[in-house]
């Protein structure tokens, strides 16, 4: 008996809602042939239900349905055409804003209200902001000799593959679809097996708003399964990866075995928030909390580290764990004021508390939370750590949760080699009220971003991604779509003869 | 308060309730005095307009320079795009009130406005909301310091547009100046006030702010001139007349400098080589190029040189298409052609006729009036018209096309070249090396190459010489709406 596509849930408050959990494939929601798989609610450590998961012939399926639209159809149709349904499939969103809050919450655990507010709110911007773009895909005309006319054009890829991870669900779709589909592509994205639900209501939206069949494509299953017959796919042109280090390791390598095929990777970061002597501590102190504790700690970009200058460290901690007093209240997701809910899946659960414990096994000192939270639900309490020295695993390695390390330094140059002494590259902030600082240091510190007097803002307008092994290639903003076009330069010789 | 709304009834019964008030700050106000609109068809009035003079043009460049200062530069773009899809979606909304105002006002047969009108003001507004947040500067490396580039918005922008294409040109002028901050004050031609009035309702409807967008009509040299003189606008973009295009220009060096681009007139040739693949294919671009809206457009394929092997084929084929074609009634579904927008118009152009006859040139077809009533031209066709003929150099503005024959490419080049105007131009060739030699070789802002007219919100549209100054549609136009400031902090001079 295969489990039909609409499933309904009951939610903690009583409500009941309906999911899809089959494949969305050219349109329709059909079985997967891979294993049912449960998704946890976190809040509870309770099944919220089983989804159908995609295996090999599934993945040809999905690719087959994209490359054929491609061929046939969706790159026939004018950029205009593409925006307006982009622009649709925005106003459905926020009219199904609410819907698509609780899915997160519920698959995520994140505070419904951030969820809402937050999550749905800058997705809904992501599509309208590339939708914009997309009938401004320039190439140039490029002059040589005489006899010639050569241009360029910014061509799309065909056929694009995503894997996305499980912390935003429906941000980290939009940051993938909305360049994607604005610069001609077609898409089959696998979502995390943790958080598939989300995903599926949003491919309901994709056939409403008009969509040709076969542009958007979404499946889930596990990483090492479906994700590996994805990123081994001989029809897809491109892999685009939000998620660990030692999974982008991965999707390179079979890039590298499989048909070269291009590669976007944004991965793990361990980035260092830098509190100068001359800053603003109070408001340093809330900004820096939040660059950790948003969504709780489960960031690439978390500002996880924090290096506070030796004359203000004893000040900046007292007004940081004063702030995360006041700001964090842990919480089921649906309570209106809850703003840290709990951690994604037992998995991660207890490599948290694990670090927490290597943490104290390497010397450092908790000086806030450092414990479970509760006792059902992955909850665990917003952790400080001081005295700290960059050399410490909780220093170098990426927790993924709400856990933050604290270390003095003495001089400018020094924070800014502690910064830099990190295999990651993909965030970092600097607070100060000098404007050679702020510029010097951001000039130093390697890494995509880099925030000044705050953390963890975001705009779809400017380009996020990382350096070094924190990965290559740029999401929003124009950068973003270089991503997915290449360049193909005509060349055109005139005869001499006339 | 005095109402200036009037309800008007199209031919065909559709009722518009409109406006005719001068649009400032969000409001419908007095003008000066009063102006009729004609409907071109029948020679009578539609309705009466507010007509601004230099008292209410003042009034709407401080409605639009205070809303500048009072918010709207410091605007979040994407409020700003909002905003402008709003107004795409009630142009949508209200497409076919829009459309039998046009016709009526303009004389464009129904089903042509029907077809384009809505559709590209609709399109440009669109493509312009997407661009709101999407204004790039640079950071350029230099040593020892951190130098960007910032693109700001220049302020009040004035806007003067002409009559042939009202909602079109109406939609050029507002979409990428307000896209990038600025307030605008358009002023509409005073034949054809009527559809802007609608726009305007549904400007406010949008929800923009007072004073950002603000429609008056009224003659040039008063409320033309007002607004090119007027010390607080920063910016004139004009599309007409060379001859007002010079008068603008004047104006702006007389007073504050302010910026200017022009969109004038032209001349266009088309040329038509004969191993195009089919004759028919290239007839059919040629007469829509010439005849379409009554040949009132400064872009009009208005010259025409044909190859000599296919020169006799070419011209009885185009004479056959063209006596197909319709000329009547704008509200007959069959009418390919409508009126001249007025009775100085028509006089023009049949003055225009007359002096091709008496210089020499064949009237190889057409040349009369039709009718008695409403500005009607007979498409018109001549022949044997040498380089220096007055027919073959000034522009007409109306359905009358000159056909020659030649022989030579590089001599067909430079006559088509030999104009002191340069908008745009025709090849038609099956033959790649030719069709690049002769677009590189011509001397005009727009080359069609097969085909002619096509024109969306994203490539941009000006001319070459006496033409123009600038371009508008596309990214190319933002920069008329934009100012660049360079900023450069010391970090180790």
């Amino acid at each position: 008996m295969v489990q039909p596509d609409l499933q309904t849930v009951r939610l903690s408050n009583g409500k009941e809602i309906t999911v899809h959990t089959q494949l969305f494939i050219n349109n329709e929601f059909v079985p997967g042939h891979g294993p049912l798989i449960e998704t946890i609610n976190p809040a509870t450590e309770e099944v919220i239900c089983s989804v159908h998961s995609a295996d090999k012939q599934d993945v040809d399926a999905a690719v087959n349905a994209a490359a054929t639209c491609f061929k046939d159809t969706w790159r026939k149709v004018a950029p205009a055409e593409k925006a307006r349904l982009i622009h649709k499939l925005a106003d459905l969103m926020e009219r199904d804003r609410d819907e698509l809050a609780t899915l997160d919450a519920l698959d995520n655990g994140k505070a419904f209200t951030v969820a809402r507010d937050v999550d749905i709110t800058d997705s809904i911007a992501c599509y309208r902001y590339f939708a914009g773009w997309a009938d401004k895909i320039h190439g140039k005309t490029i002059d040589t000799t005489f006899d010639k006319l050569c241009y360029t054009r910014h061509e799309a890829l065909g056929v694009v593959g995503a894997v996305i991870p499980w912390n935003y669900p429906t941000m980290m779709a939009a940051w993938k679809f909305a360049p994607a589909l604005a610069a001609g592509n077609c898409i089959v994205m696998k979502t995390s097996e943790i958080t598939p639900l989300p995903a599926y209501k949003f491919a309901a939206l994709v056939k409403e708003a008009g969509f040709p069949a076969g542009v958007v494509n979404i499946i889930t299953g596990y990483g090492h399964t479906t994700g590996s017959f994805l990123g081994s796919h001989p029809l897809v042109s491109k892999m685009a990866f939000t998620g660990s280090t030692a999974t982008g390791r991965k999707i390179m390598e079979s890039s590298s075995s499989s048909n070269l095929k291009k590669l976007q990777l944004e991965l793990g970061g361990k980035s260092a928030q830098i509190v100068c002597a001359d800053a603003d501590l109070d408001k340093a102190a809330e900004w820096s909390c939040g660059g950790i504790f948003n969504n709780h700690g489960q960031s690439c970009n978390a500002g996880s580290r924090i290096l506070v200058h030796e004359s203000v460290h004893d000040q900046f901690l007292e007004l940081f764990i004063k702030h995360t007093k006041a700001m964090i209240k842990i919480g089921d997701p649906f309570d209106e004021d809850t703003f840290q809910g709990p951690q994604i899946s037992k998995g991660q659960f207890e490599k948290i508390l694990n670090y927490i414990e290597i943490g104290k096994k390497e010397g450092a000192i908790v000086s806030y939370g450092g414990k479970r939270w509760g006792n059902k639900g992955y909850y665990i309490e917003p952790t400080v750590f001081t005295n700290c020295h960059n050399q410490m695993r909780v220093m170098r390695e990426e927790i993924f949760g709400p856990v933050v390390v604290i270390a003095k330094f003495k001089t400018i140059e020094e924070a800014i080699d502690i910064a830099n002494d990190s295999d990651y590259g993909l965030a970092g902030g600097v607070y100060t009220t000098d404007l050679d600082t702020a510029i010097t240091v951001t000039n130093e510190v390697k890494t995509g971003t880099m925030w000044v007097n705050c953390f963890d803002v975001f705009d779809q307008s400017t380009p996020f991604g990382g350096y070094k092994q924190s990965g290559f290639g740029k999401e929003l903003g124009k950068y973003a779509l270089q991503e997915y076009t290449q360049v193909k330069v005509v060349k055109i010789l005139r005869s001499s003869k006339i | 308060m005095t109402s200036f709304i009037t309800e008007i009834t199209a031919p065909d019964g559709h009722k518009v309730s409109l406006n005719t008030g001068l649009f400032i700050n969000n409001e419908f106000v007095a003008g000066a005095h009063t102006i009729d609109t004609i409907n071109p068809a029948t020679g009578e009035v539609i309705t009466s307009v507010q007509a601004a003079e230099a008292e209410q043009v003042n009034l709407a460049v401080d409605a639009a320079h205070k809303a500048f200062y009072g918010g709207w530069k410091t605007s979040n773009p994407r409020e700003r795009a909002r905003l402008m899809r709003k107004l795409a979606d009630l142009v949508e909304r209200d497409a076919e009130d829009l459309v039998h105002l046009e016709s009526m006002d303009n004389g464009k047969p129904l089903s042509n406005s029907r077809m384009m009108d809505p559709v590209g003001f609709v399109e440009h507004l669109q493509y312009y909301a997407g661009f709101c947040d999407k204004l790039h500067g640079k950071v350029i490396e230099t040593k020892g310091k951190l130098s960007y580039t910032v693109h700001e918005p220049i302020g009040v922008c004035g806007g003067i547009i002409p009559w042939n294409v009202p909602m079109m040109m109406l939609a050029w002028k507002i979409a990428p100046a307000v896209c990038t901050g600025n307030t605008v004050v358009v002023k509409t031609s005073e034949l054809t006030p009527l559809s802007a009035l609608k726009i305007a309702e549904l400007v406010k409807e949008a929800g923009f702010p007072p004073g950002v967008i603000n429609i008056i009509t009224g003659y040039g040299p008063k409320a033309g001139e007002a607004l090119s003189r007027h010390m607080k606008v920063s910016k004139i973009a004009f599309t007409g007349s060379l001859a007002t295009g010079r008068a603008i220009m004047k104006a702006a060096a007389e007073t504050n400098l302010k910026k200017v681009t022009l969109e004038l007139g032209g001349k266009s040739p088309s040329i038509i080589f004969d191993d195009v693949e089919s004759v028919d294919e290239v007839v059919f671009w040629a007469h829509m190029g010439i005849f379409f809206n009554a040949g009132q457009a400064c872009c009009a394929g208005t010259r025409l040189y044909v190859q000599e092997g296919i020169y006799d084929t070419f011209v009885e084929k185009f004479k056959a298409l063209t006596l197909s074609k319709k000329v009547g009634d704008p509200f007959a579904a069959d009418t390919f052609q409508g009126p001249q927008i007025s009775e100085t118009q028509f006089k023009r152009v049949m003055n225009y006729i007359d002096i091709g006859k008496k210089e020499g040139a064949t009237c190889y077809l057409g040349g009369e009036r039709i009718g008695s009533q409403g500005y009607f031209i007979e498409p018109t066709i001549f022949t044997d018209v040498g380089a220096d003929m007055t027919i073959m150099k000034e522009e007409i503005f109306g359905p009358v096309v000159v056909i020659s024959k030649f022989k030579d490419i590089d001599d067909v080049i430079a006559k088509a070249n030999d104009t002191t105007y340069g908008l745009a131009a025709g090849v038609f060739t099956s033959n790649i090396s030719r069709a690049v030699k002769v677009s590189n070789a011509l001397e005009a802002g727009t080359i069609w190459v097969n085909h002619y007219y096509s024109a969306s919100a994203a490539e941009p549209f000006g001319g070459y010489k006496q033409s123009g100054i600038g371009r508008e549609c596309g990214e190319y136009a933002l920069s008329n709406y934009t100012q660049v400031k360079a900023v450069k902090i010391n970090i180790g001079l």
